[in-house]
């Protein structure tokens, strides 16, 4: 096992490196540098330009620059917003924990929907529980996810009037009172429900082929033939070979949470990273756009990396070998 | 030299004890699911229309903007009213499917063979070559695809349909060769691979005529699923305002209009439409691709 965790940690290395120069790459192609993001006007003498070039040391080889900006990545700094004129780490600070807070509940409601669905209807095959589950999860699985968001606000909140169609809180509402909690819960219904409901279907799927391989096997029908109660047949013996690989999907889902966000948030303007990231690329402010897509690859990267670990802690044979 | 196992030969199979080829098991189940046959139905009715009527219509005189008749609700002359810029919804709708469905074919096209060499190559020879690939598929995967593609929408002077359908491809071929590599090295340890070895059969030979046609079924379900998952990946990047240029119809950006809180409330024949047309198209062809899926699973056929 140790050794699966340093071969498996050994192979990030080099995916971070790919990572980072991919995004260096991406950073150097795009329009504007670090100086255009501190010149307070664009018609400055190019003689000053030069020179404040020549300090950032943006006329030095490329492989230096490279090193240079990894060097202040890895300590943190991640440059200068163009538009805002603050660090991008406290740019993005501000956001992280609305997206995170938007995250983790879709996680949660996906799981607490399809985790008891998935369950059941692979339990009651053919029943008309699994008849309609089967239906949801067609229409969730091929819906995608920008039409479903849309579709929810116009229902829920322009027809129905029951949730705020915007933001992540009531502008009025004062921190720390019970009101603020109330709209922040309010403002965070609509685009968690959008997310989970259709991320409910992958679960559901892999949940109920799960439960139907496993109840036909042998050790569960000596659990029934010594008397175990059905209910705990199902929580105890099937279950428990099927929750650790849900567990570990975990991580493998942070991808298409950071692709959901973009949606979700620019739909329902939710001040998160996903909406800080169109507004950036909208306004050109692209030390902020490679900084986000940096931190996104690295939540990925991490987030398979924990996923692998679990796996393989669960189920030996996929350790590499 | 003459071959000594020749007379074992001669009796010709008798065709009828021939098991059927996967490929007539997947049409044969087709036939049978009501729902796929009636997706069926819908997809062809619904595209001949948009081809037949998309060859008609004006593409010129649709994109071209009409002060006068701003938001106009369903009328004769606009039969499903006109958009913020007095743009024929109706026809926008023709050229939107049209380009919809057109690119999201080609996408699946282009990665399905990309996917489908290198996963072959990676899965049948493995060694080092399987292992630079599955790092390189690995790596690719983890990357957040939406961003990048956002990213070099933006940074790619003349960013047109040609871009487009690349950097896509460039992502979207990695899962199907992960698919079709670990299929392949499933059926590499199969005896009939060893016997053609055996026989001196060339690997290309063995790849192209034995080990492609026992998967078949696998790519036609995952290229079918796929069809609609690109369908949906190029609307909703379109719906950002990342995926097509401006100037081309799109669902997706019939869709995004949908974000203003006048046209979402009261002007329904702007983005319902478009919306409609996307889930029908992407339910119709997950249906079929379902019952694909199905008909490959031995245990799920109907008989």
């Amino acid at each position: 096992m140790l050794k699966f965790l340093l071969r498996r940690i050994l192979i990030m290395i080099p995916q971070l490196f790919i990572l980072s120069v991919l995004i260096f790459t991406l950073a150097k192609a795009m329009p504007g540098d670090a100086l255009s993001g501190q010149l307070e006007n664009a018609h400055a003498d190019p003689k000053v330009i030069a020179e404040q070039r020549q300090k950032l040391g943006l006329d030095d080889p490329i492989q230096v620059q490279y090193i240079r900006w990894i060097n202040h990545a890895i300590h943190g700094d991640l440059g200068m917003s163009y538009t805002h004129k603050i660090p991008v780490t406290d740019l993005i600070g501000e956001r992280l924990w609305n997206t995170l807070l938007l995250a983790a509940a879709t996680l949660i409601v996906s799981y607490a929907i399809a985790i008891p669905f998935g369950v059941a209807s692979g339990r009651w095959t053919n029943s008309w529980l699994d008849k309609w589950v089967t239906c949801y999860t067609y229409f969730t699985y091929a819906t995608p996810l920008f039409i479903f968001a849309i579709l929810m606000m116009f229902l829920f909140s322009f027809e129905l009037n029951l949730f705020p169609s915007g933001g992540s809180v009531d502008p009025q509402a004062v921190p720390g009172t019970l009101n603020y909690f109330i709209s922040k819960f309010t403002h965070l219904v609509l685009p968690t429900l959008s997310g989970a409901l259709l991320a409910t279907s992958t679960t559901i799927q892999f949940l109920r082929n799960e439960v139907i391989d496993t109840k036909i096997q042998d050790f569960v029908a000596t659990a029934r033939s010594k008397g175990v109660p059905e209910s705990k047949v199902y929580s105890r013996h099937i279950l428990r070979n099927s929750f650790l690989p849900i567990a570990a999907f975990l991580g493998y889902d942070i991808t298409g949470l950071i692709g959901g966000s973009v949606f979700v948030e620019s739909i329902y303007s939710y001040p998160g990273l996903g909406q800080l990231f169109l507004d950036s690329i909208q306004q050109r402010d692209f030390t902020v756009v490679s900084a986000l897509v940096m931190i996104s690859g690295f939540a990925a990267l991490l987030g398979t990396l924990l996923s692998d670990i679990i796996l393989s802690a669960v189920d030996p044979r996929i350790r590499i070998d | 030299m003459m071959r000594l196992i020749e007379p074992l030969n001669t009796q010709p199979v008798n065709s009828e004890e021939k098991s059927p080829s996967a490929l007539a098991i997947l049409g044969r189940e087709l036939v049978k699911d009501k729902l796929a046959m009636a997706s069926i139905i819908i997809l062809i009715l619904l595209l001949s229309t948009v081809y037949i009527t998309s060859l008609v219509l004006n593409q010129d005189q649709i994109v071209k903007i009409d002060l006068l008749e701003i938001n106009a609700p369903p009328s004769e002359d606009h039969l499903l009213g006109t958009d913020q810029g007095g743009r024929d919804i109706f026809g926008q709708l023709i050229i939107g499917t049209r380009n919809s469905f057109s690119i999201g074919f080609l996408i699946t096209l282009i990665t399905g063979i990309i996917g489908l060499t290198v996963g072959l190559i990676a899965g049948y020879f493995g060694g080092i070559a399987d292992n630079i690939i599955m790092r390189i598929i690995d790596f690719v995967l983890v990357l957040p695809f939406l961003m990048i593609v956002i990213v070099c929408a933006t940074i790619v002077p003349k960013f047109n349909l040609w871009t487009f359908i690349f950097v896509m491809s460039a992502f979207l071929w990695t899962g199907k060769a992960r698919l079709i590599r670990s299929k392949t090295l499933a059926e590499r340890e199969l005896d009939y691979v060893s016997a053609s070895k055996t026989l001196g059969t060339p690997n290309w030979k063995i790849i192209l005529r034995e080990v492609l046609p026992n998967l078949s079924s696998i790519i036609i379900v995952n290229l079918t699923l796929n069809l609609a998952g690109n369908i949906g990946i190029e609307s909703g990047l379109s719906f950002l305002g990342f995926g097509l240029p401006e100037s081309t119809p799109s669902l997706g950006t019939l869709i995004s209009y949908a974000q203003d809180a006048d046209t979402i409330q009261n002007k329904w024949w702007v983005w319902v439409p478009a919306s409609v047309l996307i889930l029908v198209l992407m339910l119709c062809i997950n249906f079929v691709g379902q019952a694909l899926k199905r008909a490959t699973d031995a245990r799920q056929r109907k008989g």
